[in-house]
């Protein structure tokens, strides 16, 4: 096991599938002279070339699209987006075309493409610098959703990513990328989408947290245990497909569920499992189940305002006390 | 107080006559193209499949055999049968949602792309797309798209792998006047000619954006809009098979050679209303009757006629045979069976077994 930061294992995973497929290529703003916007893709430029790591205008709209085009038309792209919150320029042909076009031309159209780069909120960024998108593209049929929080999973993510036939949406986080983790020196290590990791065990509750949420569920965990609570942490990793039978398997252990969800509260994350969990293990709840998510509302500047606003360990454990009733 | 004489609108406004005007036709004989009689009447036979297809697919469109929209081609064949006439069966074609001319000219079946707009599992989309949504990549050709502007980046992005895997296939990406207007046709040109894509850009201008007139939604000459980026550009007269295939032949080359994109302002004019939905309150009679007079296919006829290079049984026979296919083509459609039930979920990802929320 090596230990990597979070940057180093989503280079590691480019770099390995770029020598491996000679299709594969990076685009995108700053990613080839300037090392990129955060690093993530130094040195590529200099192993493989200007016709490999391509430095785009900003133009998110026209350099997804090419993206999309060159997909259909047999590469395998790796689109960077300095972050999702500037996607949203291109978002029609994220949607519109890599959502669709399989769909309507009768399974001709195969477009193996990667959107990556930072998700979410990173500090006082402001509104428009702080959407968490995963409950936006998970609503999208034809794509597929991940959104890693540890360096080995993105790796292992990354990889299978890159070699999956359809659009993926790949999340990251600015605030991650020098966050230290073990990732496998197996060779070619994958890690298949749809498969959660029980990441924590317990049995006093089951707590559901993915992305940037997964380490704020670890904290609320270290806390709650010197209470004697003793919680189980599942982190589904990908978004879609989202591994229900993992989380379900727990809460019938646990009886009890907290989601932590860095989305706004309507029809994000948390809703759709919380609704998914009530389903299919409604005899098995011993308590209504709990959402940790943003307010319904864009995040805010003000250092006290953003704090009340991202959730931390204390609404984990506030909700945590909520579904096994102390108070 | 304002008074209404003093009003200052902002759209400008107004019936207009002349919408699009058409540049000279090119000179050259068929000889000087290098076209044989045998290419001529497949020009024609091209031309008028297309014509037909669309004429008898309104017929059955009024007859509630199928819904959705219908956009007619009606009128801008000549540009579909000249390109692919210029350009090699493996150059890239993609085209927005009048696609039916061009899926014909490229190949396609009448069968297949009559049992499409029937939404029948026999047809050029399995039944998925629809008549705006015509894909039929053995042909190269790409569909098919309805985002007005969307498919303009797509159509580089088809450039862009070609010049990465250096395969010499040239792509040309079609999209209507209304389609210049699009974000995404600036943000294509600064990449297309930043990157020396291999691709030509054509804008059909027929002179409608559905009901509002070129010069209504576009702020001076739609070609000009190339050389912001130092793009090559020229108009075109898209009514004359002969002057679309003189000028894609000559560009195409250009592109193949030079790697450097292009854009052609190909100007035309659809007789037919936008969709079927579309009375053409905004447009007058002689601006249509005028246009009519430059048909495209009459004007082939006349051609071969004047100089005698066929005999007018050889066209009776293709116009004839024509008529005939596209009769079996409705009745293939209907006869044919609507996707199975399992299809809604096949082909969204390319895992068919994919867990699918429900
Ligand atoms: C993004 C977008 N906006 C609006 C529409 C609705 N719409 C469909 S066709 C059309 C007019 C486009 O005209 P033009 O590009 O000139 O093509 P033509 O119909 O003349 O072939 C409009 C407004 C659409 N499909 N997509
Ligand atoms: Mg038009």
């Amino acid at each position: 096991m090596a230990e990597l930061q979070f940057r180093e294992a989503i280079r590691a995973a480019m770099v390995e599938e770029m020598r491996r497929d000679e299709s594969v290529f990076l685009m995108g703003e700053e990613v080839a002279e300037y090392d990129g916007a955060y690093k993530v893709s130094q040195g590529m430029l200099e192993e493989f070339g200007f016709r490999r790591v391509i430095d785009t205008p900003i133009s998110e709209l026209g350099f997804s699209g090419i993206g999309v085009g060159a997909a259909m038309n047999g590469l395998r792209p790796i689109v960077e987006f300095m972050t999702f919150n500037f996607a949203v320029v291109g978002i029609d042909q994220i949607i519109n075309n890599a959502a669709k076009l399989r769909y309507m031309s009768g399974g001709q159209i195969m477009i193996p493409i990667v959107f990556r780069g930072p998700n979410a909120s990173a500090g006082q960024l402001g509104a428009t610098h702080s959407v968490a998108y995963e409950a936006l593209y998970g609503h999208i049929p034809g794509l597929k959703v991940v959104y890693p929080s540890e360096p080995g999973d993105a790796k292992g993510l990354l990889k299978t990513a890159i070699r999956d036939d359809n659009p993926v949406i790949f999340l990251e986080s600015e605030q991650m990328y020098g966050l230290k983790g073990e990732v496998s020196d197996e060779e070619d290590f994958t890690i298949p989408f749809g498969v959660a990791k029980v990441k924590r065990e317990g049995n006093d509750v089951t707590i559901v947290a993915h992305g940037k949420m997964y380490h704020v569920a670890q904290q609320a965990a270290k806390e709650l245990a010197k209470d004697g609570i003793e919680a189980e942490i599942v982190d589904p990793r990908t978004i879609k497909p989202f591994d229900m039978k993992t989380v379900i398997e727990s809460v019938k252990k646990t009886n009890r569920c907290v989601i932590v969800d860095e989305t706004h509260p309507f029809c994000g994350i948390a809703a759709e499992v919380g609704f998914q969990l009530q389903r299919d293990a409604f005899d098995y709840l011993d308590a209504p189940i709990q959402r940790v998510t943003v307010p319904d509302v864009p995040a805010p500047f003000a250092k006290n305002l953003f704090d009340l606003w991202l959730p931390g360990p204390k609404q984990v454990i506030e909700a945590v006390n909520a579904v096994t009733y102390r108070s | 107080m304002a008074k209404k004489a003093e009003e200052k609108g902002f759209t400008p406004t107004g019936v207009v006559y002349q919408s699009t005007k058409l540049p000279k036709p090119t000179s050259k004989t068929h000889d000087k193209l290098g076209l044989k009689k045998k290419d001529l009447l497949n020009l024609y036979e091209s031309m008028y499949r297309q014509r037909r297809f669309e004429e008898r697919a309104a017929q059955m469109y009024q007859k509630g055999k199928f819904g959705g929209f219908l956009h007619l081609y009606i009128g801008q064949e000549a540009i579909s049968t000249g390109v692919v006439q210029a350009l090699n069966d493996d150059d890239d074609l993609i085209t927005a949602y009048r696609d039916h001319g061009f899926a014909l000219a490229r190949g396609a079946s009448s069968d297949e792309c009559m049992a499409e707009l029937f939404g029948k599992a026999t047809g050029i989309s399995s039944g998925k797309g629809g008549s705006m949504h015509y894909f039929k990549l053995e042909k190269h050709f790409w569909g098919g798209h309805a985002i007005v502007g969307a498919h303009i980046p797509l159509g580089a992005g088809l450039a862009f792998a070609n010049k990465y895997n250096g395969n010499d296939r040239v792509a040309v990406c079609f999209f209507g006047d209304g389609a210049v207007d699009q974000g995404s046709l600036n943000e294509t040109f600064n990449m297309a000619q930043l990157w020396k894509l291999p691709v030509i850009f054509v804008v059909e201008n027929n002179g409608y954006s559905m009901g509002t007139a070129v010069e209504r939604h576009s702020a001076g000459d739609l070609h000009k809009r190339a050389d912001a980026y130092g793009m090559k550009n020229d108009i075109v007269n898209g009514m004359d098979v002969f002057t679309i295939i003189d000028k894609f032949t000559e560009v195409a080359k250009d592109v193949r050679k030079n790697q450097n994109p292009w854009f052609l302002e190909v100007r035309t004019y659809r007789y037919r209303g936008h969709s079927m939905s579309d009375p053409g309150n905004y447009r007058t009679k002689e601006e249509l009757d005028e246009f009519k007079q430059t048909d495209p296919i009459e004007r082939l006829k006349t051609y071969v006629s004047e100089k005698k290079l066929v005999k007018d049984d050889e066209i009776e026979e293709i116009t004839s045979r024509i008529n005939q296919e596209v009769l079996d083509a409705i009745d293939f459609a209907e006869e044919s069976d609507f996707p199975e039930p399992e299809a809604l979920f096949h082909d969204v990802y390319a895992e068919n077994d994919f867990p699918f929320v429900k």
